[in-house]
């Protein structure tokens, strides 16, 4: 029996009565009473999630971009603003994904990227193995507190409680950051929604929390996270693609800069390889129109053969079930059929985003 | 802590079985398992006129986390079901005993009710499960 790590709001959690789960060697709050509750509140006003379990690195040095043009299939080259950030993956040498991650241009030669809490141990091994390389230092802070804010009052609940010197973040593009010394706050988050994600000294995240909370910014727990990142269509790590997924069949070719070709990154060669001979599965979303759950491992069938569900659950902001699929990459049915527990229902294939901003992106069925 | 009324029986599996006066008995599941379960979003009950067999699956109900099959208490045939929980299946999760009831059933041997257990056995069940 190992201990559980836990971050600097563990005790707030317990205040709020969270039911506590392991998450990846954390415990961590998976709700605190009502995971549909907290998936709406975050639709409709705004709600607050400890992150402090994801991991901050600093990248800086001469020769950082060189390093990260190298190490991520994203480009930094493309960050021309500071404060400007990527989404990207980390591949590994055969073109699988190490883990995806977020990384800004903080100025010069330094950056900052946020990874996966489960991956975190490898993500640093492997940055600091390719590291020797280069004229470079990659720097783990695990001392920061992080807290995303999100929904559509999300920005104004939080910019009076931000530090004075940190409240242009109400002008912030999306996949912007400011920071002063100590804070940092980025225009970023995991929900489809407007809102920020806040890292901050650990010992005044409990502070933030319970003004958020006095503000009207209810906590948030695992479990929503999930439906709300589902419904966004936005990939989970582990779930969705791991070190064996080829990136282009997890529908995360767009996040591949392949357009300079004179430069090298980690998994380069077998992505334009895999992207030469065609690739042999796609991801596709896929709408349960009737009553029934789509769920991780669900069989699809097609006429090409079968296909499977990576993520799926019942979308509280839709009130039906929506999932990502991959499926064989030449079928083009907009009907195919799930295998939930031995009947088979028909599903409707759709783009895999389902909830932008509160709206809905597929059609529903009329009541 | 979860509740369990007193005048209720129950099974490994937590359903509860409530007795009522012309001989019927109302079938659920407990505070605990709805608990367990997490926001309820369907629920799929027999048919009435449906015959039911104790200890076999008759019923699922799919929650936010999992689907999870609801195990016949008592054999006989299902009279009436929850029709507000095709609409309001969090009706599960609010009131586990009362507005969240699942199906009633003509049994037909009311005597299975004494292989059941009574609340106190069923807080010692739980107890020990987790």
């Amino acid at each position: 029996m190992t201990t559980l790590k836990t971050t600097p709001l563990h005790a707030a959690h317990q205040r709020a009565g969270a039911k506590l789960v392991d998450f990846a060697g954390w415990e961590m709050p998976l709700h605190y009473g009502s995971q549909m509750e907290e998936h709406k509140r975050v639709r409709e006003s705004a709600g607050m999630f400890d992150v402090s379990h994801m991991q901050v690195v600093d990248i800086h040095g001469p020769q950082a971009q060189a390093f990260l043009r190298y190490l991520l299939a994203n480009d930094v080259a493309k960050l021309k603003t500071e404060g400007r950030a990527l989404y990207s993956c980390m591949l590994n040498e055969a073109g699988g994904v190490i883990d995806d991650l977020i990384i800004y241009w903080t100025g010069g030669d330094t950056y900052r990227a946020v990874v996966n809490a489960a991956t975190a141990e490898g993500d640093i091994a492997h940055m600091q193995a390719v590291a020797k390389d280069f004229d470079v230092n990659v720097e783990p802070r695990p001392e920061f507190a992080l807290i995303a804010i999100q929904g559509p009052q999300a920005v104004e609940k939080t910019l009076p409680l931000l530090p004075a010197d940190l409240r242009n973040a109400g002008d912030l593009k999306p996949f912007s950051a400011v920071w002063n010394d100590k804070w940092f706050v980025a225009r970023t988050g995991y929900t489809g929604e407007d809102g920020f994600e806040v890292m901050l000294p650990a010992d005044e995240a409990d502070d933030l929390w319970e003004k958020l909370k006095d503000a009207g910014v209810h906590p948030i727990g695992l479990g929503a996270r999930d439906t709300l990142r589902l419904e966004a269509g936005m990939n989970l790590y582990g779930t969705d693609m791991d070190d064996q997924t080829n990136p282009l069949t997890a529908n995360l070719g767009w996040t591949i800069a392949l357009k300079d070709a004179e430069r090298d990154f980690i998994g380069r060669a077998p992505i334009e390889q895999s992207k030469a001979e065609g690739v042999k599965e796609r991801m596709v979303g896929l709408v349960l129109d009737g009553r029934g759950v789509l769920r991780g491992g669900t069989r699809i069938e097609t006429e090409a053969g079968d296909g499977v569900v990576t993520s799926g659950s019942f979308a509280p902001s839709l009130g039906v079930s929506v999932a990502f699929a991959r499926i064989p990459a030449g079928v083009e049915a907009e009907q195919l059929h799930a295998d939930i527990r031995g009947r088979k229902l028909p599903v409707r294939v759709v783009k895999p985003v389902f909830v932008r901003n509160g709206e809905p992106q597929i059609d529903l069925p009329k009541n | 802590m979860s509740e369990a009324p007193k005048d209720l029986k129950y099974t490994k599996s937590h359903e509860w079985v409530r007795s009522e006066a012309d001989g019927s008995v109302t079938v659920g599941i407990t505070d605990h398992a709805q608990e367990l379960l997490g926001d309820l979003v369907f629920v799929e009950a027999p048919e009435a006129g449906s015959t039911i067999e104790a200890g076999t699956a008759c019923a699922t109900v799919e929650s936010v986390k999992a689907a999870s099959d609801i195990y016949a208490p008592i054999s006989g045939e299902v009279t009436a079901v929850n029709e507000d929980l095709a609409d309001s299946p969090e009706k599960v999760n609010e009131s586990p005993f009362e507005d969240g009831w699942l199906f009633k059933v003509e049994p037909s041997d009311a005597g299975q009710l004494d292989a059941l257990m009574d609340a106190d056995a069923y807080a010692a069940h739980v107890e020990a499960e987790s």
